[in-house]
This record gives C-alpha cells, sequence and structure tokens, in this order.
C-alpha cells in the first residue's frame, strides 16, 4: 500500500502544475483583453498569473477555483436546496444506481437466455450488439420526451437510458462467465442427474461471478454518464447533466467543471464500491488471498 | 472384428449379478476425418464385487467405455446394461459415482462442501448428509481437512476428496477413469493401497481405467486389455493373485507372470507399434 501513494501523488501533482500552466496559458488572451478595456499597461507578471487565475468566466478555471465551488455549491449550501450540488449529485446518483440495477438484471437475464436457449444464442447476440452502435445522445431525448408525453418523468426515463448502455457489459461478460465450466464439471453434474435448474445454480453461476463483477465495474461508470445523458433533455429534473447544461449556456465554466469533477469522484466511489463488493464475495467464496 | 475373449465370459446374456453387462458394444464418433471406431464389438461381464481394470494405449476406448457405462456417451449398437437397467436408467437412478481423471473440485466450496455436492444435488436432509460426509472423509482419510478450500491440498488429496464426492451417495458401482494419472508414483502407490482397503471395507465393484500396468495388475481381479483403431478387447485376464495385496507383491513371480500376459495382449493388439 505504501509502495503506491508516492507514485500517485507525483502523478497527481505533475497534473496539478500542468493544470495551472495550462490556466494561465488559456486565459491569457482573455486577460489581456482585460486589461487593455481598463486601459492597464505593463502589468508585473506575478500580477497577470494571479489575475488569469481568478477569472469570473475562464476558459479554464484554475484548480482552487473549482474546488472552491465544489465547498460553495456542494458542502456549505444545504443539500436540499436546488443550487447545492449534493442535491444534484444526489438526484444523478439514484438515477444511476436504479439504471445500473435494471442493465445488471436485463445483461444477466439476456445470459442466461443465450446460454440455455439454442434459438437465443444465434439470435440475439447481434441484436445486442446494434444496440450499442446507436449514438446515445440522439436516443436519450426521444426516451425522455416520450416517456415524458405518457406522464412518465422523474427517475424511470433516465434510469432505462442507464440500463441501456450497463446492460451491454454484463451480457458480454456473463455469457463467457456462464460458459467457463469445463466439460468435466459439467459431465460430472449429469452424472448426479442433476436437474439443469441445479447446474446453473451450483456450477454456471458461481463459477461466472468474477466476469459479473469485472461486468458490474464497467456497467456502473456507464451507467452514470447515462444518467447525466438522459438528463441533459430535461431540465425541470436536476442532476449534474442539468448543472453541465445550465453551465455552458451561461458561459459558467467553473461550475461545468465543478459538475464534472463531482460526477468522477461519483463514478470512482461507485466503481470502488463494487469492488469491495467484489472482494466479500470472493472472501465468501474461498478464494486464495493474493 | 471378433473379440478375443476369455473362457469366463463366453456364456451370453447377463448373469443375475451382473454389475455391467456389453454385448456386442460398438460406438463410432463422426468427425471431419470420417468415422472413429471408438468401440467395435465389445462383450464383457462385470460381477458385483470386482475390481476390474481396463488398460491399453490411448484411443483404446477404455475411457469411453467407461462413458458409455455412465451414459456420458451412446453406443451406436449392441446391448450395455447396469444391474440390468439401460445406462440412462442407471444414471438416473445415481447407480454409480464417477471418478474423473482431474479431481474437478469447485474451488469456492471447502473439501466437506464438494464432498456434499451430489448430497445436495440427491435432496439429502442435512443431518443424513453430515453423517456421510463425515463417514467417507474418514473412508479417505481426510479428517480434519474439511474446512480447508481445494487449493490449499496438494493433489493427491484433492483426488482423494474427489473419490470421498464419488464414494458419498453410496452407489454400489464406482467407475473411475485414470484418477491418478496426473499424480507422482510415491503419491499413487500410496493411493492404490488406499484404494483397496478402500474396496474391501465398501464391498464396491470398481471399473478403474489406466494406462499403468503395474497399476492394474495390483489393483484388479480382472484385467481387460484394449487396443485402438478400432478399440476394442484383446484379452481379459482373471487374476490369481489374493485378495490381500501389500505394495512388495509386486515384485513376486505370480504378479510378474500377469503382467507379462497383458503386455502380450497389448502386443496382439499392435498396441506397441503406432503409440506416441
Amino acid at each position: 500500500m505504501r509502495g503506491r501513494v508516492l507514485p500517485i501523488l507525483i502523478v497527481l501533482l505533475a497534473i496539478v502544475l500542468f493544470w495551472y500552466a495550462a490556466a494561465i496559458w488559456m486565459n491569457a488572451p482573455w486577460q489581456s483583453m482585460l486589461y487593455a478595456r481598463a486601459g492597464l499597461v505593463d502589468v508585473p507578471v506575478q500580477q497577470f498569473v494571479l489575475d488569469s487565475w481568478a477569472q469570473d468566466k475562464p476558459v479554464l478555471p484554475a484548480p482552487h477555483q473549482v474546488f472552491g465551488e465544489i465547498w460553495n455549491a456542494a458542502i456549505a449550501i444545504a443539500p436540499t436546496s436546488r443550487r447545492s450540488l449534493a442535491y444534484h449529485a444526489w438526484i444523478t446518483l439514484s438515477g444511476t444506481l436504479f439504471g445500473f440495477v435494471l442493465g445488471t438484471a436485463l445483461g444477466i437475464a439476456l445470459a442466461v437466455a443465450i446460454v440455455h436457449n439454442d434459438a437465443a444464442n444465434r439470435s440475439l447476440m447481434p441484436w445486442i450488439i446494434a444496440s450499442q452502435t446507436v449514438p446515445i445522445l440522439a436516443v436519450a431525448p426521444m426516451v425522455v420526451v416520450g416517456f415524458g408525453a405518457v406522464g412518465v418523468t422523474g427517475l424511470l426515463p433516465k434510469a432505462l437510458i442507464s440500463m441501456y448502455l450497463s446492460f451491454f457489459p454484463v451480457v458480454v461478460g456473463m455469457v463467457k462467465g456462464l460458459r467457463t465450466p469445463e466439460a468435466i464439471q459439467l459431465d460430472l453434474l449429469q452424472t448426479y442427474n442433476a436437474t439443469p435448474w441445479q447446474v446453473f445454480a451450483k456450477l454456471r453461476w458461481p463459477s461466472a461471478m468474477p466476469f459479473l463483477f469485472a461486468s458490474m465495474k464497467v456497467g456502473i461508470a456507464i451507467s452514470l454518464i447515462g444518467a447525466v445523458v438522459g438528463e441533459l433533455s430535461n431540465n425541470a429534473g436536476g442532476g449534474l447533466g442539468v448543472r453541465l447544461l445550465t453551465g455552458s449556456y451561461n458561459g459558467q465554466t467553473v461550475q461545468i467543471w465543478a459538475a464534472l469533477f463531482i460526477a468522477a469522484a461519483l463514478a470512482a466511489v461507485l466503481v470502488i464500491a463494487v469492488g469491495v463488493l467484489e472482494r466479500l464475495v470472493n472472501a465468501r467464496m474461498g478464494a486464495r488471498p493474493v | 472384428m471378433t473379440t478375443d475373449l476369455s473362457a469366463a465370459n463366453m456364456d451370453k446374456g447377463p448373469p443375475p449379478q451382473a454389475v455391467v453387462s456389453a454385448q456386442n458394444l460398438s460406438l463410432t464418433f463422426g468427425t471431419n476425418d470420417g468415422p472413429v471406431h471408438a468401440l467395435s464389438d465389445v462383450n464383457l461381464t462385470i460381477a458385483k464385487g470386482e475390481f476390474v481394470s481396463f488398460i491399453g494405449p490411448s484411443g483404446c476406448g477404455k475411457t469411453t467405455f467407461l462413458r458409455t457405462i455412465a451414459d456420458l456417451e451412446q453406443p451406436s449398437s449392441g446391448t450395455l446394461s447396469i444391474n440390468g437397467m439401460t445406462p440412462r436408467q442407471a444414471r438416473e437412478t445415481r447407480a454409480y459415482g464417477y471418478v474423473f481423471q482431474a479431481p474437478a473440485l469447485y474451488p469456492w466450496r471447502t473439501i466437506e462442501k464438494n464432498v456434499a455436492l451430489p448430497l445436495e444435488i440427491m435432496g439429502y436432509p442435512k443431518a443424513e448428509q453430515a453423517q456421510r460426509i463425515a463417514r467417507t472423509m474418514e473412508l479417505v482419510n481426510l479428517a480434519g481437512f474439511e474446512q480447508k478450500f481445494p487449493w490449499q491440498l496438494s493433489g493427491g488429496m484433492q483426488q482423494r476428496a474427489s473419490i470421498a464426492r464419488a464414494l458419498a451417495f453410496d452407489a454400489d458401482l464406482l467407475l473411475m477413469d485414470e484418477p491418478f494419472g496426473a499424480l507422482d508414483e510415491i503419491v499413487r502407490d500410496h493411493l492404490n493401497s488406499e484404494l483397496l482397503k478402500l474396496w474391501a471395507a465398501t464391498n464396491k465393484t470398481i471399473c478403474f481405467v489406466t494406462h499403468s500396468i503395474p497399476e492394474a495388475v495390483y489393483l484388479s481381479t480382472k484385467i481387460v486389455v484394449m487396443s485402438p483403431r478400432p478399440g476394442r478387447v484383446t484379452d481379459v485376464i482373471e487374476s490369481t493373485l489374493p485378495k490381500e495385496r501389500p505394495l512388495d507383491i509386486r515384485e513376486t513371480p505370480e504378479f510378474l507372470a500377469i503382467a507379462a500376459r497383458v503386455r502380450d495382449g497389448l502386443r496382439a493388439g499392435h498396441s506397441y507399434e503406432d503409440v506416441v
């Protein structure tokens, strides 16, 4: 563990330094314009740098501006307020989780059908792959607006978009996972005259666990993307997607970056949570300690 | 292809106590390179309590014959009965336990839970499961390792656990497909003598596939010598060795005479010519 902290810190430091440097460079034209308008000449370099890190609507906000915004909007405001980032993050999180659960369930169901039914095996996969070639950005508004027209708003349409994205890695992973048992292990259950359900419950399902968790890690991250994309089509519903959209309407780059960071942190926490669950399941299943 | 049978097996029709009875049994696999005659006109009777070894080079059909008894392969022609039933009925009534070449233990189950697997599938009540697990673990000398996971055990212990699993539901017939093939010679000797003790203690009928001549002679009351292309029985040898067999019986003239006859049978079936 200790051996991993230092490299991470060094990379982090490099990113922060690069970010501050990039902020000076990208905000410089606008800063020069501001000085010209105010009639200021010969501004000292130090002043120029500090000013370029403190613009109202910078092209690239400096790290301290983004984290200041996160502090102000997520922690300093009551989480029930519509202006709170925590409030919007919760909306996105609930859509993500709901969609992820639906997507995982759908993915598992499709994989079970594909592994156990020859017709499904021959017909479903091309459609599943085709489903992922459709640009989600084009489909999402139709789903949200379509459901809105029949009075279904809020969590469900958004969750459906998350599901649409997240079932894919699960179905691909689980088809592979459910097929991992070797012939010898299937033969063994055959000699016991086991029912197909027993073969599934006692052999296929446990063998597929590593594949399930690998797919779920991918699935939960793209579930979050689905939820954010779904929110772009429904301004009234709130969520990090709405914050991104209103930020870009108003040129509030600091707000955009703050929402992006919250979304990234959320995704990281969710992937880690799946990883923790995986470790718990592995321990229960007697995995050799690594 | 006529099959050379010893006099003891020439009588037609299964004797009343025959556990396995094969008549004119043939099995042909269709492959891209044309049909493969895995079994050709096999006639064999195995009586209750016998320890029968099947020996021969790769491709002689010994494993296929075992798998056909287990209803894992379907014969192309001929008849095969197990305890007077078809192989399918025998499988459905759980008439046999099968030990594969690899232990095939479930890595996510403890040894105890692995042995419990057939009992769970067959719906034994919990209390009886525990009792049967304890008894079979004792039989294969694995008492004390119940809570271990397979990776914590040596290869020989894993294979013993898989034998315990096959014994747990007390089928009278035990089918073993080169169970010790992957183990080193020392472990193998040890497990062989343990297997004989287990056989004496349980009075089961055992069909044992091997390609080791000493192993076949040491273990068996009857040795079935098989040859490839097509897979067929070339000799059936009734062992004259006593039931009590210490490991050093393998140096006696009697043992060597039987081993020589096995080798002759293999040679007669051209087993030494194309074997790679």
